[in-house]
Parts: C-alpha cells; structure tokens; sequence
C-alpha cells in the first residue's frame, strides 16, 4: 500500500505560542485515518496546514509525492484532495442539487464567454455536472431533496450535502473536519456507512472527529495529538491501551 | 526652498482637515463596522450652518460650538434612524444606506442653503506671517493648534475616561464588550455623534479657506476616507499622519507637477497604496490601535 | 438528460416574450416625444446596471466607479466616429474590447481589496477617469465636451429617428439579457452564487475564485462601455461630467433599489428611479418652484428607505412566488457543536 498524502514534520507557531509542533504521519491509498486529541490540542490547524489554509512554520506534506506545502487553496482539488468544514460552508441560497454540482466545477470547461454564447462545452458540462451530481444523491438517498434550498435543510441534512459536494467529483483524499459533530446516532453510523463504502472504492480519508466509538469502528489507523505534539499513533486497539492517550484525556476530564 | 516650505504649510494645513475627517471614518468603522460615506456632509453641515448663525449675528466663537453641537445632533439622528434599524445588514447595503444618508444631507443643504457658495469669515483676523521666507496665513496656524488640542482631547477620551474605553472594548471586540455590560448599540450611536462633531470642526475650519457649498461634503468625506486608509483603518494616530500626507501630496503635486491633475495624483497614490500596502503605511510605527 | 437547465432553473422563455411583448407594445402607448427619450435612456442604463447585478448581486464585489466604464466607451466611439470618420460599430466593438482589457488589468489588482476598501479604490478609479476626460483634451475636447458624434445607421437606414433608436437599444438590451442569463444558468453563474455564499468553501472545491471576479468585473465593464457607445450616438454629443461618480452612484442605486439579486431586479429599478426622477422634478420645479437637483432629497431618503425596509429591492415585494429573485435563506441557527 503506497502513501498518498505524507506529513512530515509539520510546524507552526503563531507568535510565541506553537500550536502544532512536529508532526509527521503517512495516509496510504484506501486507507481511514482519524486525528483525535483533547480541545486545543491543534488538530484544526494540523487540518488547516494539509489543506493549504495556513502555511507551516516548519515542514511540508506530500501528496502521491508533489509538495503541497505552498499550494493555494484551489490548487487542491484538481490533484484530488477535497474537504469539508467542522462550521459547514455550503452555499445556502443555492439548491441541494446545485451544491452537489458545484463539487464537480474541477473537471468543466465553461468560462464566461463558452457560457455566455452558449457554445457546446457548456451542454456538455451541464449533463456531466449533472449526472455525477445525481448518482452520488442517489446514493445519499437525497433526491427528494434536490430542489430545496440548502439553507433551509436540518443540521444533518447540511453536513450531507456538503459530504456529497466533496465527494462528487471523485477525489482520491477526502479530509473531512468533524463529520458527525452534531449528528444524531443514526446519522452518525449512516455517515458512517458512506465513509466505510467509499473506502472499499479505493478511496482514503483524513478526519478529526470526538466521537470515539465511530472512529474506533471505521478508522485504519489513529492519530493522537495533545497540546501540538503527536504523543501516539497506531490502530484503534492500540490507541485504546496506550497510557500516554488515557492520560491526556483523563486530564481533560479531570479540567 | 521657500516654495517648498509654502507647498509643506499649505499641504499641512489642508491635511490637518482631512485628519480630522479621517479620525472620524475611524471612530465610526472600528465601533460599528460601518464605512460613513455621509461623513464630508457632516462637514458641509458644519461650515454652512456656521456661516447661518454668523449672519445671525452670534459672534464667531459662539457660532462655532454651536455649529458643531447641531451637527451632532444630526449625526445622532442618522445613526438612530438610519444605521440603527439597519445594523445587520450586509456591508454593501451599509454603504449604500450611508450613500443615501449622503445625498439625502446635500440635498437638505441645498433647500437649507441654496447652491451660491458661502465664506465664513476667518477665526481671527487674517494676517500673513512671515516663517523663513514662506508666508503663512493665521488661519493656518490656528487649525494647527485646534488639531493639536483635539488630538489631546481625543486621547484623553478613548484612554481615560469610561466612555472612551468602552467604544475601544467594542471596537476591539464587540460581543466580549456586549458580555460586559456594555451597551454596543449606545457606542454605535455615540461613534457616530462624535464624528458628526469632528465633521463639523473639519467644515468650520476648511469654510475660511474656500467656500462652502452644499456640495463640498461627498469630495471632502472621500478625501477623509483616503486618509484614513494610508493610516490603516485601524489607528487614530495612523489617521491623523494620513491625513497630513494627503495634504502635503497634494500641495506638492499641485506646486511641481500640475494644480489640474493633484486629484489624479493623489487618488493614483491611493490605488498605489491599496494594490502595495493595504495594511497602511504607517503599521509598523503606529502599530497599536487607538 | 438534455433537459438540464430546464430541471435546474426552468424555461426562461415565457419571461423573454413577455419582455419583448411589453417593448415592442409600449411605443403604441407613447405620445410624448419626451417619454420616448426616457424610454431610450432607460435601456441604456440597464444594459449598465444588468452588469452591475452580475457583479454585486451574482458575484458580490462592489463597485462606484461604472460611469468610468461607460465613459470610456462612449469616448472611444465619439473620438473615432467624429474625429477619425470610422464606422460607429467598428468604434463600438473597439471600445468593448478595449474597456473589457482595461476592467481586466484594473481588476486584477482591484479585486483583491474587499468591501468597503473596493468600493473606494472604484471611486478613485472613477475620479482619476473623469480627470483624465476633461484633462486629456486635445483627444476629448475637454470639459467643453466632444460635438459632432454621427447617428447610428443600420443596412444604410440612418437611425436618427426616435423610434428607431428605441428598438436599436432595447434589442441590444435584450442580447445582454440573453447572454447574461445563459452565463446565470451555467456552472459560471452557480460558481458566482457560491462565492457569495461561501467564499472558502468555492476555492475548496478548485475553483480560483479571483479569475471569475476578474472576468464578471470586465464583463461588466464592457457591458458598461457598450451602454456609452449607444449613449454617445444617441445625444450626439458628450462630455466629462456624465460620467462621474455621482452617476456611478446613481446606477448602483438603481441596481440596489431594484434587487440586486436579479438581473430583472436591476431593470425595474433602473426604470423606477429614471421616473421618480422625472417626476420630482417636475413636481419641484412646477409645483414647488425649485431650482436645483433638490430631487435628491427625496432620492437619498427613498434609496435609505428601500434599504432598511427591503433590501433585497422592489423585485423582492413583487415576487411573492421567488421566481425572479434568488430567495435568501432564513438563515436557520444552526447549533454547530463547537470543537477545537
């Protein structure tokens, strides 16, 4: 199992305070892998590092062995990395099914003027947008809720719209910030169920998530950061005996 | 060098006007967020009902304060039914309602006023003082020094007393201010009061040196905003020393290169500015916000 | 799966015929003259103003300096047709192309600024312009304006004739609805959405966010220029003062006041604001005997009005069903689980 996205080493101080200090892990192709920690211990901004937000202090991170370190934001998508967002950023004024075929905007060709003068490409794109963006609501089971305004949709409606959107198009990563915060339990094991369905075809996660007893279930491998710092990672069996995590989060408790 | 020295005294004296203009888009932006494209009418406000109340025969010196407390009065109004009602609406409706507010005060001037220019006599009798070789009016010289006291009050406002610190909490961070107790939408009103009044000194002093007209506001309050930008949207401080450049630029432009195109040079450095330096030119020395 | 524009957004035809019913019907119902030359003006400045909706209502940049756009435009055409005899619809296509080029280069370090700093560096821009018109006068002929600008003709028939020119400028009002409306039902025009939307959440998914507000920003200001051309050949005559900030206030007000959400939105306001100007100032000077733009009272009190009470514009009251206007959500308060 080759690596696809490889961190290493991964800094970043923000004036005196270093938030996340020296982490390195590897996600292999097809594989799940779930960074967990105590509040504060700098997994959004580990998050934000991977995927172009921010930029290291100190380090860098491969994908299938180009750098992204120094990447804008929108140059991810295109090697296949899509994401979502723990404070969702969907687009509420616009319909479910023109959420999900915005996931798709990566591989159309319509540009003002194709689109203006309506030249062929733009039939093109519409019918492929379209069509991608049908199947994965299918799949979803969202199709009765294409034509409503995404805005107006439940909380968990919401984070599967923006699941679908970062799913669309096909990515070979998938980094998914907290998934099922806020999510009911049988929301939960449904996101669940997508995340494990997805994995068997071919594709590998990064998430952050609190709910230990879904991420024990689905993810290959675990992360454990706690004040900025990696102090474990290895498979949920491992992670559940390690010392050093029941620590950390026994401190947490006793806070 | 003569020259020079003239060019450096005009554009100080014109800077020290648009500084004052400046401070007040600051006052307004970092308590309520709202950019007050009304603000050059609070000036025109200022000078023309200055000019009023001294052919009313009220001596200069009370006709000024009372000038400044009726435009403050306007401001009040504005914010309480103009920008109060509309406080969550998106930045581009703000600025569109300010706009409104804008042209709606020049239009009132114009009933109010009528469109012939007005001149206000000077503060002190006009006499030219002679500073190495370049002339100087006492006009000049008594903007300085009102500058420099406002300046001073200023301060002494937003750092000691408890108004003042609490239109800095809300500007630093509303909803922790709003946690304290205090009132955000009183500071709302209070920041637009306060530039409503720094307005009116801007126009009462700028109305010797050229006629006011019901016109004069929109030109002038951008002038005002452009200052505030070279200063960093952020810094009293930084507003003031924007706004002094703004008026040297000016003068100098219009000294050496050409009295036509000072506008264009002046709005050309803007853009140079904004494309090179948006965080202001002055950050790093007047870093801390006022 | 040819259908997908009409699953996504419906047929746009019935609104196109009922537009074109109502222009080409309107002048059976025009007696005055006076009326005519409003009539025109009107599809002038939307031609504007549906730009000015792409960009703020669609893509949400701000600006206060189109009249520079417009001045440019009608500049190229009038120095070229009357000065250096070129034909009026070369000189236009010039101007285009040539106003579109400069909004692209002004926009790709303008439209890094945001907000309020954007809208002040269009009013600079816009200031600089109009500078540049009076200044530069052995090109402009300066602040006495620019005489002798030719009709337009058409298959050798002159359209000086008031009626002709009415449907000249509506079907060119139609043509930028059209395109503008093909560029809404494609992936630009959701692209566009979703930048107001979400700003982060469009680049995440590859889109470089800054090129589609370039390139709607140009598109706007060619729009704008095309406007001038058919400005410029109209009045024949042209000078610096059109075009400067207070008109590019007034067209942002027409777009506001409208709806800035919809292009349709940005027309009635337009023909909303055209009139009430007319008719404050016939009932000001008339009625109340007033000289002067006193009608700006009136106007500054209506545009904060509009604002506080219906922001997203006349097309919001009238569209009780959410068929023109792109219905903002009520924001639902989500009770995002805060970690980290």
């Amino acid at each position: 199992m080759g690596n696809l996205l490889e961190v290493k080493n991964l800094t970043k101080k923000f004036g005196g305070v270093t938030a996340v200090n020296d982490v390195s892990f590897q996600v292999g192709e097809g594989e799940i892998v779930a960074v967990i920690g105590p509040n504060g211990a700098g997994k959004t901004t580990l998050f934000n590092m991977i995927s172009s937000f921010i930029q290291p202090t100190v380090g860098e991170v491969l994908f299938k062995d180009q750098k992204l370190t120094g990447k804008k934001i929108f140059d991810l998508a295109p090697l296949g990395i899509s994401r979502t967002f723990q404070n969702l950023q969907i687009f509420s004024n616009m319909t479910v099914l023109e959420n999900v075929m915005m996931g798709t905007s990566v591989k159309l060709k319509t540009n003002v003027f194709s689109a203006g003068f309506r030249l062929p490409v733009v039939k093109r794109d519409e019918s492929k947008a379209y069509q991608a963006a049908y199947k994965v609501l299918e799949m979803m089971q969202l199709t009765h809720l294409m034509h409503e305004q995404a805005g107006q949709l439940s909380y968990g409606q919401q984070k599967k719209v923006e699941f679908a959107r970062a799913i669309v198009y096909d990515p070979a990563l998938i980094m998914l910030d907290e998934p099922m915060a806020g999510l009911n339990d049988a929301e939960t094991n449904t996101m669940a169920g997508y995340i494990s369905d997805l994995k068997k075809k071919g594709h590998s996660f990064l998430f952050v998530e609190h709910k230990m007893a879904t991420i024990m279930q689905i993810a290959d491998r675990i992360v454990v950061l706690d004040f900025g710092t990696k102090i474990a990672e290895g498979t949920p069996e491992e992670i559940q005996k390690n010392e050093k995590v029941i620590s950390a989060y026994l401190g947490e408790e006793a806070i | 060098m003569d020259l020079f020295l003239q060019y450096l005294i005009t554009g100080l004296t014109v800077g020290s006007i648009y500084a004052l203009l400046a401070v007040g888009f600051v006052t307004i932006y970092n308590v309520t967020g709202v950019l007050n494209l009304a603000q050059g009418e609070f000036a025109m406000i200022g000078a023309l009902s200055c000019v009023t109340l001294v052919n009313l025969g009220i001596p200069i010196l009370g006709a000024i304060p009372l000038a400044i407390l009726i435009t403050a009065i306007i401001g009040f109004g504005v914010e309480r039914l103009a920008i109060y009602p509309a406080r969550n609406a998106t930045p581009i409706i703000l600025v569109v309602i300010t706009l409104g507010v804008s042209i709606f005060l020049k239009g009132m001037g114009l009933i109010i006023w009528g469109s012939s220019p007005k001149s206000l006599p000077p503060i002190v009798e006009s006499r030219s003082i002679q500073f190495f070789g370049a002339v100087i009016n006492s006009q000049s010289i008594w903007i300085f020094i009102l500058l420099f006291v406002l300046l001073i009050l200023l301060y002494w406002f937003f750092d000691k007393t408890f108004i003042g610190s609490a239109l800095r909490a809300s500007e630093k961070n509303p909803h922790a201010a709003s946690l304290m107790g205090i009132n955000t939408s009183t500071m709302s009103t209070i920041a637009f009061t306060i530039a409503a009044a720094l307005g009116a000194i801007a126009g009462v002093m700028i109305a010797p040196l050229t006629d006011a007209t019901y016109e004069m506001g929109f030109f002038i309050g951008i002038k005002g905003f452009v200052a505030m930008i070279f200063g960093g949207m952020h810094s009293v401080p930084g507003a003031v020393a924007g706004g002094l450049l703004l008026g040297v630029i000016e003068a100098f432009s219009g000294g050496y290169i050409s009295t036509y195109y000072t506008d264009a040079l002046a709005f050309g450095f803007l853009l140079l500015v904004l494309f090179f330096r948006p965080q202001g030119l002055f950050m790093r020395a007047t870093g801390e916000r006022v | 799966m040819e259908k997908v524009e009409a699953i996504l957004y419906g047929s746009r035809w019935k609104g196109f015929l009922g537009f074109i019913a109502l222009i080409c019907l309107l002048p059976f119902f025009i007696s005055s003259q006076y009326i005519f030359t409003l009539f025109i003006l009107i599809g002038i400045y939307c031609i504007v103003t549906i730009g000015l909706s792409l960009l703020i209502g669609y893509a949400g940049q701000i600006s206060i300096g189109h009249a520079a756009f417009f001045g440019i435009g009608a500049y190229v055409s009038g120095v070229l047709t009357a000065k250096h005899d070129m034909s009026p619809w070369l000189a236009m296509g010039i101007g285009m192309i040539a106003t579109f080029l400069i909004a692209y280069m002004i926009g790709m370090q303008v439209l890094k600024l945001k907000g309020h700093i954007l809208a002040l560096a269009t009013i600079a821009i816009n200031i600089i312009v109009y500078i540049l018109l009076v200044g530069l006068s052995d090109i402009t002929g300066g602040a006495s304006g620019l005489i002798g600008i030719p009709n337009l003709s058409l298959f050798g028939l002159e359209l000086g004739n008031q009626l002709h020119y009415y449907f000249l400028v509506w079907a060119f009002v139609f043509l930028v609805i059209l395109f503008s409306t093909n560029i809404i039902r494609s992936n630009v025009g959701r692209v566009l959405r979703s930048i107001h939307d979400s700003e982060i959440g469009t680049e995440t998914l590859g889109v470089n966010v800054t090129k589609y507000k370039i390139a709607i920003f140009a598109l706007s200001a060619m729009y704008a220029s095309l406007a001038g051309s058919l400005y410029a050949h109209y009045i024949n005559f042209i000078a610096p003062p059109t075009f400067n900030v207070s008109f590019s206030i007034l067209l942002l007000v027409m777009v506001m006041v409208g709806g800035v959400h919809s292009i349709w939105g940005a027309m009635i306001g337009t023909a909303a604001i055209m009139f009430l100007n007319e008719v404050i100032r016939f009932v000001g000077h008339t009625v109340f005997n007033i000289s002067g733009e006193v009608e700006i009272v009136v106007y500054g009190l209506i545009i904060v009005v509009v604002m506080i009470f219906m922001p997203k514009g006349l097309i919001g009251v009238l569209d009780i069903r959410g068929k023109f206007a792109i219905k903002s959500a009520a924001k639902k308060n989500v009770a995002s689980e805060k970690g980290v």
